[in-house]
């Protein structure tokens, strides 16, 4: 394994932490289903156990059909379309985040069962996969069965299709207005603030956090008196390992890199499949902000070193994770 | 006390049945209404006085009839039927505002001016936030087109108000006005048969019902109430949004997605044969969308509207009659398609 330069943190000899996480993955597979959500789904959920559940989800999706095409579903201000969100989009990520990715969750319970709350994450894989499995997560794991909005780049609603997707998954621009909008409206707000330095990285830096922006989500959050959950993603480094960054090429085409991986764009559309890598998405400890004052968001000491605390925390953890790790791949 | 109300832009629906509200009001006095070409519509008695205030005779007009509250409603993006194009429509918006603001700086009588302004000044941008407030800065500033001269008018009665700081002014940002009898460029759109829109877009829109709008006009013109204040810039918008989507599905009317530079070339032609007013600021609206904050109007106008988004949406939708597509047969289709499918039957929800 090439992620070998990592001090073990080691609490405890290799042999009792693998014996402890044979008990994870064990705990893990009897955590992850959430077949509930799934029963109303239209008629592409999988097995159908018995005529009577089938004929309930032809009703169901026939009902879900009706409502689309009269236009009768609502959305948010800022275009989140609930419902189409969880009948459509999570059953399509559903099969990457469970089959592809495996992905597995640990520390769900850090995040508040109501209120707001601001995710911060580490970014990487040269495409936004990390994002929308982190979506996926907290939506499948969380007891309350949360909704993540996720704060993104200009770029993806500069583009068309990308554009009328991310809103109604959801999304909404990352800035300040917006966030601050939605955490005190009491969502969970997820944000990589690395932005493009983090997702565009080479291969050679997987897993070095980069620098956070200018910490902007620590004043908002503060603004909005949430809590902070770091959280760590490992796995997503390795889906597109990007060797090469064509410079002059994403200039020509108003991208901030254009890739170059082993098989992109050599292979073509099949170079753009993503490496089957396993997924470990891990929520820290949440770092609360209610008990600043109000004029604590306009302190830059203050944002600076608690920018550093929860990026400590995050790289701290994806070492932590890496170490764990058997193999990037199981 | 009487009130001596002057309202400009008569001539249009909206400022027609502004004047028709406003006349009915106790404790307004008289109201003279302007406008450069006599209405075809009545205006339940009241005054009008055919004036083109893009000439310096408004000044004259003011002084006369000592005029305590002025009403600019004269600020539109298309002209009215079929005369004049663009470029009168533009003279009138910022050179007929800017003789207007002169006028009234002349006449020590006013005491109050509110200008019907349009939250087009927040321009459609991908990189704006997803809602504007009142104070948001935009990130690009509209280029051109009625925007332009919003955000023009807007700078002139900052201007004026500087200066004539006795004289409460209001600026009310309108969302697109909706209603049965609107006439704007977006209910034109909406009564295409079949609607273009901007293939990998889908905007968000909000609307405000006429009788809102002319409900919130009438709150600006008067005394504020107590424990609110009139003056200052606020959004007015319903409730809620609505995808372009969500608006072609529930009117009945199919859409033909195209791409954005087919767009703009087809609204050009459009345009250019006069079929409909189909501006570039229109067509960023129907790529990017537009969502204002309300809460101003809420708390510190006091205006809590009648009509949510929805709501005057169904409205318009009634008033329109149906698509090709109606919701209601669309919806018979999938509740018989449910009653043959599953053989057991029973199953219509």
């Amino acid at each position: 394994m090439a992620d070998a330069k990592v001090i073990p943190f080691g609490e405890e000899p290799r042999a009792r932490r693998k014996a402890r996480r044979a008990g994870r993955t064990g705990r893990g597979t009897a955590l992850a289903p959430v077949p509930e959500a799934r029963t109303e789904h239209p008629p592409a959920a999988p097995p159908p156990p018995s005529p009577r559940s089938l004929e309930e989800r032809i009703a169901g999706g026939l009902a879900f059909l009706r409502r689309r095409i009269t236009g009768d579903y609502e959305v948010d201000d800022f275009g989140y379309d609930e419902e189409l969100t969880d009948q459509v989009l999570m059953s399509l990520l559903r099969p990457l985040y469970e089959k592809y990715f495996r992905v597995e969750v640990k520390g769900v319970e850090n995040i508040p069962a109501d209120g707001g709350a601001l995710i911060v994450a580490n970014h990487s894989g040269t495409l936004p996969l990390d994002g929308l499995m982190l979506q996926v997560a907290v939506h499948d794991n969380h007891p309350a069965q949360r909704h993540l909005r996720l704060l993104a780049a200009d770029l993806v609603f500069v583009l068309p299709v990308i554009n009328e997707l991310a809103r109604k998954a959801g999304h909404t621009l990352a800035c300040a207005e917006d966030a601050q909008r939605l955490l005190e409206r009491g969502e969970i707000v997820g944000v990589m603030p690395e932005g493009f330095k983090g997702i565009g990285k080479p291969f050679a830096d997987r897993y070095k956090l980069q620098r956070f922006g200018r910490g902007g989500f620590v004043s908002t959050a503060l603004k909005a008196g949430v809590p902070i959950v770091p959280c760590s993603i490992v796995g997503a480094e390795e889906i597109y390992p990007m060797i090469g960054n064509a410079k002059t090429l994403a200039r020509v085409l108003g991208l901030p890199y254009f890739p170059v991986t082993p098989t992109f764009p050599w292979l073509g559309p099949l170079g753009a499949v993503p490496l089957p890598t396993k997924w470990t998405i891990q929520f820290g400890e949440p770092i609360l902000t209610d008990g600043y004052p109000s004029e604590a968001a306009d302190d830059p000491m203050l944002m600076f070193n608690l920018t550093d605390q929860v990026r400590e925390t995050i790289q701290h953890t994806l070492y932590k994770l890496l170490v764990q790790r058997r193999s990037v791949f199981f | 006390m009487g009130k001596v109300v002057l309202v400009t832009g008569v001539a249009r629906q909206l400022g027609g049945r502004f004047v028709r509200r406003i006349q009915r009001d106790p404790d307004v006095d008289r109201v003279i209404g302007v406008d450069a070409v006599a209405p075809e519509h009545h205006l339940g008695g009241a005054e009008f006085l055919k004036a083109d205030i893009r000439h310096p005779a408004i000044a004259r007009v003011l002084a006369e009839t000592g005029v305590d509250t002025v009403i600019h409603m004269d600020i539109n993006g298309t002209p009215l039927g079929k005369r004049g194009g663009r470029t009168s429509v533009k003279e009138t918006n910022v050179i007929g505002t800017m003789q207007l603001l002169g006028a009234c700086q002349k006449a020590p009588n006013v005491q109050r001016l509110v200008i019907k302004s349009s939250t087009s000044v927040y321009g459609s941008a991908p990189r704006d936030p997803a809602v504007f407030t009142e104070t948001t800065t935009p990130k690009s500033l509209p280029s051109g087109g009625f925007a332009k001269d919003v955000v023009e008018v807007e700078g002139y009665v900052r201007g004026f108000a500087r200066r004539r700081p006795d004289v409460a002014v209001c600026v009310l940002r309108f969302a697109n006005i909706l209603g049965p009898c609107a006439d704007s460029p977006l209910a034109e759109y909406f009564s295409l048969p079949v609607l273009p829109t901007v293939l990998g877009y889908d905007p968000r829109l909000q609307f405000v019902h006429e009788d809102d709008a002319i409900e919130v006009l009438r709150i600006a013109a008067a005394a504020p109430r107590r424990g609110t204040l009139n003056s200052g810039t606020f959004n007015i918008a319903g409730d809620g949004v609505l995808l372009l989507s969500q608006t072609s599905r529930r009117l009945g009317r199919p859409t033909l997605p195209l791409f954005l530079p087919t767009v703009t070339w087809a609204g050009t032609a459009l345009r250019s044969i006069g079929i409909t007013d189909f501006s570039p600021e229109q067509i960023r609206l129907l790529t990017h969308g537009r969502v204002v904050e309300t809460t101003q109007m809420r708390e510190t106008l006091g205006f809590h509207p009648k009509f949510t988004t929805a709501e005057t949406f169904a409205e318009f939708a009634r008033s329109r009659g149906p698509g090709l597509l109606p919701p209601e047969s669309l919806a018979r289709t999938v509740d018989r398609l449910a009653g043959v499918l599953p053989a057991r039957g029973g199953l219509t929800q």
